[in-house]
């Protein structure tokens, strides 16, 4: 039986590790709300224009925030050996991996939610909006994390990974950011929102099934050859 | 029940020395289908009610589409063999189908946007299927960009494979997804002329053109994993030989 102390001790470990190193957490968000920001400088200040991309525009910068903050998943545990200590350890990776994607998810993905309101407010989102997108990008960034923690699993022994990780993981983000997107819009659009968030749930839950044992297996072909 | 022939498969030799028997057959059967179906579809079949002459382009575009994402699964397998048998011709195999799907994949939808300016009067539509293809290439680029990228030609085939895996999971989900999507946002503009039923004399040529296609695939893919293996094992005894035989026979033909 797989035990849940891994779990535990990887999230502590990385929460610590990350409290250290505070700007690593805030480059994320900031660029979260510079990219959006720059959005009605490119395109219009209408109001009546903006409120229709602005789900679309809010989930497209928290996908490249996730994706730009993915790579240093696994990075410093590659290079100071860390990870070969933990794939030679008779445990198995899977719970470890989850605790520290759930690390990378608390200082990522919940960040993100929580600021997405002003966004929101900057973008002119009407107030309808504001709840399902919170409750959208509170699920659905937990699926980003999962698969970006993937992406940086496979990348995490090469010089320049980044630009690739991106390459690699952005094809599998799409039905997480149509169904993101989609509980925002049909709550503008007055429709029951419960929908494509169940969707956004299922695919968490298969996510969270899949995604760890995959990068348990990938660590250890990337880590020890 | 006997598996011997499951493992002798995975030896490069005799996998080169089989297809060298099977080539010049599946060559001439490539060449008569794709020959035979191209003038049947261009030339014969009659005209399309509404398109004319423009709907003639399915002769390449259906079987190209068809081939991109079939691809896409045999490659996805071949990588799997590969991870848990541990054959080597299973990765190669799986490292020559890469490109082959990218650039079936590019024609299909490069065929759908010469195909889609007189039918729909724009190069470029984010209809469903077309959306999804251009997905299934990111998701080719994606496998082909990281299996270059490793040092060390193991980890990159062992890594491509996973990602290729992981593609294939979420295939359907991508297919399902954009179709939704595509429901939800459908312009009114656009009326798909989607016919359920082909004309008779329409569906044979293109028939025949999909048989051709895959005849094609597999020349394509035999004779690159043929390259790939004779580069790999140019240091044995039995590449050496075969190279002698083939410079000692050209030196004939030439004097």
């Amino acid at each position: 039986m797989i035990s849940n102390t891994g779990f535990w001790a990887f999230l502590r470990r990385d929460l610590l590790l990350i409290n250290r190193r505070r700007g690593e957490v805030a480059s994320p968000l900031i660029f979260f709300i510079m990219a959006a920001t720059f959005v009605p400088l490119g395109t219009t200040p209408d109001a009546e224009l903006l409120k229709d991309i602005a789900p679309g525009i809010i989930w497209v910068m928290a996908l490249l925030a996730t994706l730009l903050s993915a790579e240093s998943l696994f990075a410093s545990d590659y290079h100071d050996g860390s990870l070969e200590q933990m794939l030679i350890s008779p445990q198995l990776l899977v719970m470890p991996v989850l605790g520290k994607v759930t690390a990378h998810w608390l200082t990522t993905g919940l960040p993100l939610t929580l600021v997405s309101p002003f966004l929101g407010l900057l973008l002119s989102l009407p107030a309808a909006g504001y709840l399902p997108m919170m409750a959208g990008l509170a699920v659905g960034t937990g699926c980003l994390s999962l698969l970006a923690a993937l992406g940086a699993a496979l990348t995490v022994s090469l010089q320049k990974g980044g630009l690739l990780l991106t390459l690699i993981v952005m094809p599998l983000y799409m039905p997480v950011i149509i169904f993101g997107s989609a509980t925002a819009q049909y709550s503008i659009q007055g429709l029951a929102w419960s929908g494509p968030l169940a969707i956004l749930g299922a695919m968490l839950a298969l996510a969270i099934a899949l995604c760890p044992v995959a990068i348990a297996n990938v660590l250890r072909l990337t880590t020890i050859n | 029940m006997n598996w011997n022939w499951f493992y002798r498969m995975g030896s490069p030799r005799w996998f080169y020395e089989t297809t060298s028997r099977w080539l010049p057959w599946l060559g001439a059967l490539t060449f008569i289908l794709l020959v035979g179906g191209l003038v049947w579809g261009l030339a014969f079949a009659p005209q399309d009610a509404k398109q004319g002459n423009s709907f003639r382009i399915i002769y390449l575009h259906v079987p190209a589409s068809f081939l991109a994402l079939a691809g896409y699964f045999l490659m996805a397998a071949a990588g799997a063999i590969g991870l848990i048998w541990k054959m080597k011709l299973s990765y190669m195999v799986m490292k020559c189908a890469a490109p082959l799907g990218a650039v079936l994949t590019f024609l299909a939808l490069f065929t759908g946007a010469v195909w889609g300016k007189p039918t729909w009067g724009s190069y470029w539509v984010w209809d469903a299927r077309v959306t999804s293809m251009l997905i299934l290439l990111f998701l080719y680029l994606g496998v082909l960009a990281l299996q270059y990228a490793f040092n060390s030609k193991d980890v990159g085939n062992k890594a491509s494979a996973i990602l290729a895996l992981v593609g294939t999971v979420n295939i359907p989900i991508i297919y399902k997804s954009v179709d939704w999507w595509f429901t939800l946002h459908q312009p009114a503009t656009i009326t798909f002329t989607q016919a359920p039923s082909m004309h008779p004399a329409m569906f044979q040529p293109l028939l025949v053109m999909i048989l051709g296609f895959y005849c094609f695939y597999a020349v394509a893919l035999i004779l690159s994993v043929r390259v790939e293996i004779l580069a790999r094992e140019r240091k044995t005894s039995w590449v050496r030989e075969r190279v002698k035989q083939a410079a000692q026979n050209s030196l004939g033909a030439t004097l």
